[in-house]
């Protein structure tokens, strides 16, 4: 299965050889980079003026051109088919996590590539990283939080976050740093000072692996929370901890004083705090932004990537920390732009978020392989080695212990010990800690290459180890659960007067809690935020109860429009006596029917009106209740559902739907038999319905509606012999055979053949009054004078088809003069408009 | 200390409300001068002006029957025991305490929860929620923007939802169930009362 894969990378280096041109990802150095596009324009622009041609050439090979492009795109999709090729077995990525898997790969991938090119031409280096790879997968990740858990957490979140980052960086550093000087490492060229950057970057956690775990065995939403939220924020805080240990380190030993070190600190919580003002800055200006889409719904879910990115680089420029900027913009902006967009901008920006951060997931994951095979970064110190990942492991456990220690003490429910355990396990660390790794100055760190090194064992330590141990561990810990709780509207409503009980007792006791601040900021919320950020139709919808009552009604739609199609279709309901529906009554006692029996199993419904349960009517005493409620909306959605439903499965297909297939072996009728045989019957009816009328003056026989086909063709003593007739008048010459009697008789005669042949839109009652329909519908708008019976204007449909008259207009003119006079212009006409298209399909089935 | 057990003592038979709420002494005394403080004319015991003096409880939606709660049908005036014994109703349920075999259910359980979070709804006290008391917390609690045929539809959805037998009413019973998912301990729990 990896053949595939390979072959791509053995072609791409291949080219690459050829050319012998360093392109693609391998800058190792951002100035490299802009240097080698400068080259590289340079060749091709030189290739284009100077070289001065002899002949013109047909097609040259440009590689340079796509050069770069090129191998990025091919890279992508190498990455991807990887993802693609671990996903394939689901017995291995039950066991391995995908990360894992990768990872693997990478390491396969890098040992082609070094076998091909005697180097690691290709590698993951920071600015592509930070720039390209990062930004997405934490804005997906923001942008998907569960808000209202992420905030109610936050306390704990932020410690573990802020706190427990710092304590690892500082116990790590410190520790690694005694035992080397304790001669533990031999002799390495490392301070204090580097050690502690070294710390600062080996405490960036990555959940990826570990969420993925979580995911399948759902674990509960508190431990989930704590986790997910800790990675999130703990990328941001190691960023910044490492830009400040790494001003400290060019700052020298000698010159750091106390002065020096307070700097340190106010600049970590500036950075830090900055960027995550700057995060809730962009996140209201989105917000607002939304309020203003609606006409460019298109590209409404692009405002929100655009100007998430943005808050990422705007914060990189004020060197504020851009991952919490992100981080926040995404948390903050998601409730309002969720409320104000369109539903599917909604989905379509959870996809397109999806789609980017997982593929660039993926290729971080390969290239966290790819780069290990390189013989340049690989500087072995077994000590230095083995001490990190020990070190690491147990401050890890240290720091949760105690500051989940702490935070129990406040805790109304308490994070219990498995849970603990959990999160000290799911410290794996993983691209962030490379990405700092990498961006080291080897001019102010000498031992870069060890520290490189060692970042990438740990990682494949925790990411492979720890992440395929998780899940058994999880497993056998017991961790608690997540309970499922369904969505009801006595759940929220008492949930309601909980929270409104509970800060009522607040205030008899006199003291602020929890859920003071929860209310206080609700009333604010209400009061401004909402004003500021949402739209007015949005502000109305917010209330939750009213939310949920709207969710509980649409799914109540969903399912009964499921039930309704698997009995064939929603129009089952329609009266058949009446031909002009009225939705509105009809969709008022579905729902009677719906509301008062939800609780009933779905199965035992009879649909239909005359088996509309008596009794659930007369229990609600208003039967269009739950129908007030967006009863636009819901009934324009079920209107339209009924409607496309209809025209899907009952409008005769017209040729220019076939078109694309329209060849002699494609052109396959037999996808809809039924429907060209009912065409068929119907035209061959028409013109023996006709020509006995024009010229016996005699009403059709009842048997030719049963066999009308063999009757047309078999006609032994009808003089009209059919070939004779079709030939001189093409395919159209049944069309002003038609008159009135006969296209009455048509109607008449149409739901007698439904129920002779059941076919696909046979069962279908709603046919019928769309026949009955059809007689006005059939005169062209230009004929109002002369049709008198005009009581309903041309619907839609018939307007649509309008186009096609006047091309028959003219066929027909001549013809009529010749053949026969005594038809009016008006009735063939009318017979055309509504047949034309549809005969024409089936005629050219029999003539092809 | 001395302080602590001298205000102990001027509450009469604090022993008894320790033991039936499970406070902790400094809990009492805490309470004790909340308890001082809102009733501001000393009578020793609060009627339903003292809490509607409490200028956030005013802005609650349903505030009114949170402190109807406090008074048991035909009183006008709660005691110290009585207001201890509401509040003990958030109580956190501690695990670490252990349970005597014998010992009536300890106020802050969960039945005893959700029979306080039931009574609020149930104003006429015939063991079910009607359709109008419903709509009645429903209407306090829903915004403006809400209208009252949406309400009633809400109304009616909620009540099918838990009624069981049907009888266009939630009895206890059916309250309990519904709820049952949800984790009431968590829900209707204060921290600092622990």
């Amino acid at each position: 299965m990896y053949n595939f894969s390979q072959g791509f990378l053995v072609i791409s280096t291949a080219m690459l050889e050829v050319d012998s041109a360093e392109v693609g990802l391998n800058y190792s150095l951002k100035s490299s980079a802009i240097e080698n596009i400068s080259t590289s324009t340079n060749d091709s622009t030189g290739g284009h003026g100077s070289s001065t041609i002899t002949t013109l050439p047909i097609v040259i090979w440009k590689w340079h051109h796509v050069e770069t492009p090129y191998l990025v795109a091919l890279w992508i999709l190498t990455c991807w088919l990887c993802k693609l090729v671990a996903e394939l077995n689901h017995n291995i990525t039950s066991v391995i996590p995908e990360s894992g898997l990768l990872i693997m790969m990478g390491f396969i991938l890098g040992g082609i590539v070094w076998g091909a090119d005697k180097a690691q031409t290709f590698k993951l280096i920071p600015v592509n990283f930070f720039y390209y790879l990062l930004p997405q997968i934490v804005l997906d990740a923001s942008y998907c939080m569960p808000n209202k858990l992420f905030f109610s957490n936050l306390g704990a979140i932020l410690v573990h976050a802020v706190i427990g980052t710092c304590w690892n960086a500082g116990t790590v550093g410190i520790a690694l740093w005694g035992c080397y000087e304790g001669g533990a490492m031999g002799n390495l060229n490392i301070g204090l000072l580097q050690f502690l950057l070294f710390g600062a970057l080996m405490s960036a956690v990555d959940p990826v692996a570990v969420i993925a775990v979580f995911e399948e065995v759902h674990v509960n939403e508190v431990l989930y929370i704590l986790v997910f939220g800790e990675s999130l924020l703990n990328d941001g805080v190691t960023v910044v901890l490492y830009n400040v240990f790494d001003a400290f380190v060019s700052l020298g030993g000698p010159k750091i004083n106390a002065a020096e070190i307070i700097k340190g600190i106010i600049s970590f919580f500036v950075v830090s705090f900055g960027g995550s003002f700057l995060g809730v800055v962009f996140a209201v200006l989105i917000s607002m932004l939304t309020r203003v889409t609606k006409n460019v719904q298109v590209i409404e879910a692009g405002f929100i990537i655009v100007l998430g990115y943005l808050s990422y680089l705007t914060a990189e420029m004020l060197s504020l920390s851009a991952i919490l900027s992100i981080t926040f913009c995404g948390v903050c902006c998601q409730k309002y732009i969720t409320a104000n967009m369109d539903e599917k901008s909604v989905t379509t920006l959870r996809y397109v978020l999806k789609v980017m951060a997982n593929g660039s997931e993926t290729m971080i994951f390969v290239f966290l392989g790819l780069s290990a095979i390189d013989q340049n970064i690989w500087v072995w110190n077994t000590g230095f080695i083995l001490l990190t990942i020990l070190f690491i492991v147990i401050f890890r456990f240290m720091g949760v212990f105690f500051l989940n220690w702490l935070l129990n003490q406040s805790r109304l429910i308490p994070i219990d010990l498995t849970d603990q355990f959990v999160m000290g396990y799911g410290g794996l660390r993983g691209a962030v800690a490379y990405g700092l790794a990498a961006s080291l100055d080897e001019k102010k760190i000498p031992e870069k290459n060890l520290m490189l090194g060692t970042t990438l064992i740990v990682v494949y330590f925790t990411v492979i180890l720890q992440g395929i141990t998780m899940k058994p561990l999880v497993q056998w810990l017991k961790v608690k659960k997540a309970t499922k709780s369904d969505l009801t509207l006595n759940g929220k409503m008492n949930n309601r007067v909980f929270e409104h009980v509970l800060t009522a007792m607040e205030d008899i006791c006199g003291r602020m809690g929890d859920n003071w601040w929860t209310r206080h900021w609700n009333y604010f919320e209400d009061k401004y935020v909402c004003w500021l950020l949402m739209t007015s139709d949005a502000r109305k919808h917010k209330d939750p109860i009213f939310g949920v009552f709207h969710k509980l009604n649409l799914e109540d739609a969903k399912k009964y429009v499921n039930e309704g199609e698997s009995k064939g279709s929603l129009a089952f309901i329609r009266n058949y006596d009446n031909a002009s529906v009225d939705f509105k009554k009809q969709l008022a006692l579905e729902y009677a029917d719906i509301m008062p029996d939800i609780m009933n199993d779905m199965s035992e419904y009879d649909f239909g009106i005359d088996n509309v349960p008596v009794t659930s009517v007369m229990k609600n005493p208003l039967p269009s209740v739950s129908l007030n409620v967006h009863e636009l909306d819901r009934k324009s959605m079920l209107n339209d559902l009924s409607a496309h439903h209809l025209l899907d499965q009952h409008l005769y297909k017209s040729r220019r739907d076939n078109r694309p297939t329209y060849s002699r072996s494609h052109y396959n009728t037999s996808e809809n038999p039924d429907e060209m045989q009912e065409i068929f019957q119907r035209t061959m009816r028409s013109r023996l319905e006709s020509f006995k009328s024009a010229k016996m003056g005699v009403n059709p026989a009842k048997k030719l509606s049963k066999h009308p086909k063999k009757d047309s063709t078999h006609k032994p003593n009808g003089k009209p012999a059919d070939p004779h007739r079709t030939h001189p008048y093409g395919d159209e010459d049944f069309e002003f055979s038609a008159d009135s009697a006969s296209s009455s008789e048509i109607a008449g005669h149409f739901p007698r053949r439904n129920t002779n042949a059941p076919g696909a839109g046979v069962d279908n009652p709603a046919f019928i009054p769309e026949m009955d329909m059809s007689p006005p519908m059939r005169n062209p708008p230009w004929q109002t004078e002369t049709a008198n019976n005009m009581a309903v204007a041309p619907s839609q449909t018939a307007q649509g088809r309008l186009p096609w008259t006047p091309t028959n207009l003219r066929h027909l003119a001549p013809l009529r003069m010749s053949t026969r006079s005594t038809d009016s212009f008006a009735m063939a006409d009318a017979s055309v408009d509504d047949e034309a298209p549809e005969e024409k399909s089936g005629s050219h089935h029999t003539r092809l | 200390m001395g302080s602590t057990s001298s205000t102990l003592l001027k509450i009469p038979n604090v022993e008894v409300l320790m033991q039936e709420t499970g406070f902790s002494p400094a809990h009492i005394i805490r309470l004790h001068d909340r308890f001082k403080a809102l009733d501001k004319e000393g009578r020793g015991h609060l009627c339903p002006q003292d809490f509607g003096a409490i200028k956030e409880l005013a802005m609650n939606p349903i505030g009114d029957r949170i402190i109807g709660a406090f008074f048991s049908p035909g009183k006008e005036t709660v005691d110290f025991h009585t207001f201890v014994k509401i509040l003990a109703h958030f109580r956190p349920v501690d695990k670490d305490r252990p349970k005597e075999p014998n010992s009536p259910e300890p106020i802050n359980s969960r039945s005893n929860k959700l029979k306080f979070a039931f009574q609020l709804y149930d104003q006429d006290k015939d063991g079910k929620i009607s359709r109008d008391e419903l709509l009645k917390v429903l209407r306090s609690m829903l915004g403006m923007q809400v209208t009252e045929e949406q309400l009633e539809s809400i109304a009616d959805r909620t009540i099918q939802e838990a009624d069981l037998d049907r009888d266009e009413a939630i009895s206890f019973e059916e309250f309990r169930k519904s709820l049952e998912k949800v984790n009431i301990d968590h829900k209707m729990s204060i921290r600092f009362l622990r």
